[in-house]
């Protein structure tokens, strides 16, 4: 995301014919109506973009400050009451702490398990069985999360789910159990779904990152006798640690962000144990009818998320690695 | 000569290979147990959860189909359809307009449209309700034509623009010799040497708008306004019990993807790669 680039570019040339004949420094009037009438190119995506998504994100900030009852229409003003509340409502802190664990998670098994798993593929010699085992490995991604979180539902699912079947079948009967309907299994059955649905596709951005490494860089290795674990560590891993710090951001900012799988899975329960800030959001604002509050707590989403994309903008820039 | 070394490297080879394949066996299995069960009876479901169907009953889908299921495609295709042209050629048009024409404000315009990457729907969500009640457009099909379009647009712009300024300089240049407008230099050069870029934008909509769950939920109520993702959790609340339908409605929301994606693998690979950090 690199956006500096275009502004350093000249501002002019080549949108005046060079046939013309006039000095591009000094346009004339003409020329200068026709450079507003250009706005137009920019117009249908800007104008979007404004009402759609900054104007509901300054009216968000606003609304987190109202007692509000979508109902009946009352608003009255309550100052930073909403996010005093926020600060003060367990299953708040609850939410963020099932946002961070899913984050940890994700990055150990998204961002490491992927690498390693793409250098592997990477490292087969059948080019063949390289394409096969990363469009495999991506079908869990190009299915939706609701069709994965139902499917795992099943799968947990003490009575018809594999999960509890397949436990007895290797002899581990005795920790079958409803993984989904216990307040301490609920939220790392959602999170275990959620690996199982994006290895896949970091393992596929990973091996795209591995694929550019020029491969003389490999050969001279290997003719100086160096193994597969030192080639990977000196050679794989500093080349794609951009890669990696950018797919940690994108995998961090993606857990702040959970949703449907959750909605999916348990609504958030039991007993609110496996509750994140987006179904939290939802149920305070659309279910406890409290939009005030359910505005504060997005306010809180908005800052996490931007903390985190500023940080993806700062590495991009100096994103290139020379080779 | 066997040594120790070669002997290691063999072992780990074959390690490595079995790891890769076993966790191939863990992503399909589930899915090939998704579409046996579809054609299972419910107590063919509960007896024994790895036999395979004793009859195989197709009629489960038609089933399906029939509960709504064909009523959510239908939505979902036209709402997946609309709001992917819309995007990319707003998009096309916005990235033209950053790159190949001269407009006053560039960088600020560059800055609005590209921000848009860093905010998520949920920030947005509940002002949005708010504004879609008020514009009376609320539970309808252009809500959700509107909101898809609006954040994917950033995205969609962020990469055909990234693929426009690696366009070379001279295609501009002839295009300005010949006194070609700026319009039809978009039409007839720019857009067609695009190409790749686009099929790939075309695809990422595709796979987002079919699976998106949260404004789909939230925007729509009504039964045949309700697209694939939300549709399932109703025919999952209202036949809870008549499970294998429930897993043909699954399998029916999830080929359709899965088909395009094998199709376009190569797109797909260049966008979600481009889209990361190129």
């Amino acid at each position: 995301m690199t956006i500096s680039n275009t502004a350093r570019r000249p501002a002019v040339p080549h949108s005046v014919p060079k046939s013309a004949g006039r000095p591009a420094q000094e346009p004339t009037k003409k020329a200068s109506s026709r450079r507003w009438r250009n706005l137009v190119w920019v117009l249908p995506a800007a104008s979007l973009l404004c009402i759609f998504a900054y104007l509901p994100l300054m009216q968000n900030l606003g609304f987190s400050m109202l007692k509000w009852d979508i109902y009946s229409g009352r608003q009255t003003f309550v100052g930073a009451d909403n996010y005093i509340k926020m600060f003060n409502d367990p299953i708040f802190w609850r939410s963020l702490l099932n946002n961070t664990l899913y984050a940890g998670i994700s990055i150990v098994f998204q961002v490491f398990g992927a690498l390693i798993l793409a250098a592997m593929v990477e490292g087969l010699r059948s080019e063949r069985w390289r394409g096969i085992l990363r469009a495999i490995y991506f079908v869990p991604s190009a299915i939706s999360l609701t069709v994965a979180g139902l499917l795992f539902y099943f799968i947990y699912e003490p009575r018809m789910g594999i999960l509890n079947a397949a436990l007895e079948f290797v002899g581990l009967g005795n920790i079958t159990q409803a993984w989904l309907g216990q307040e301490n299994t609920a939220i790392f059955g959602i999170v275990a779904m959620s690996q199982w649905q994006g290895f896949g596709y970091c393992t596929l951005l990973f091996a795209v990152a591995l694929q550019r490494i020029p491969s003389e860089l490999y050969e001279a290795a290997s003719i100086d006798g160096v193994g597969p674990f030192r080639r990977f560590f000196s050679i794989s891993l500093p080349l794609v640690r951009e890669m990696s710090s950018l797919m940690m951001i994108v995998t961090v900012s993606g857990a702040f962000q959970v949703f449907n799988e959750v909605m999916v899975m348990t609504t958030g329960g039991p007993n609110n144990s496996s509750q994140v800030l987006g179904t939290w959001l939802y149920r305070s604002g659309f279910v406890r009818n409290d939009f005030g509050y359910a505005a504060a707590i997005a306010t809180a989403v908005f800052i996490i998320t931007l903390v985190l994309a500023v940080l993806q903008l700062r590495l991009s820039k100096h994103r290139r690695v020379q080779w | 000569m066997v040594t120790r070394t070669s002997v290691l490297v063999v072992v780990g080879r074959v390690f490595v290979r079995a790891f890769l394949l076993a966790l191939a066996v863990v992503v399909i299995y589930p899915l090939l147990w998704m579409l046996l069960n579809g054609v299972k009876s419910n107590a063919e479901l509960f007896a024994n959860p790895f036999a395979f169907p004793v009859a195989w009953r197709w009629e489960n889908y038609a089933t399906a189909w029939n509960r709504g299921v064909g009523d959510y495609l239908t939505t979902s295709v036209l709402v997946t359809v609309t709001s992917t042209v819309a995007t990319v050629f707003i998009s096309a048009w916005a990235a033209y307009g950053l790159t190949k024409v001269n407009i006053p404000f560039s960088r600020t315009v560059l800055i609005l449209i590209l921000g848009g990457l860093m905010l998520a729907p949920t920030v947005a969500l509940i002002p949005l309700v708010k504004m879609f009640q008020t514009m009376g457009l609320y539970n309808s099909f252009w809500a959700l034509l509107i909101l898809y379009t609006a954040f994917r647009v950033p995205f969609t712009t962020f990469l055909i623009r990234a693929y426009m300024m690696d366009l070379p300089a001279e295609v501009d240049e002839a295009a300005a010799v010949d006194g070609a407008s700026k319009s039809r230099a978009f039409w007839q050069i720019i857009l067609p040497m695009c190409r790749p870029i686009i099929v790939s934008t075309v695809l990422l909509n595709i796979l987002f708008t079919w699976n998106e769950y949260l404004f789909a939920m939230i925007f729509t109520s009504g039964g045949a306004l309700q697209t694939l993702p939300v549709g399932l959790t109703n025919l999952m609340s209202k036949h809870g019990t008549d499970y294998p339908v429930v897993f043909a409605g699954m399998a029916i929301a999830a080929l359709p993807v899965i088909v395009i994606f094998f199709a376009g693998q190569r797109y797909f690979i260049r966008g979600l790669a481009d889209g990361v950090g190129k």
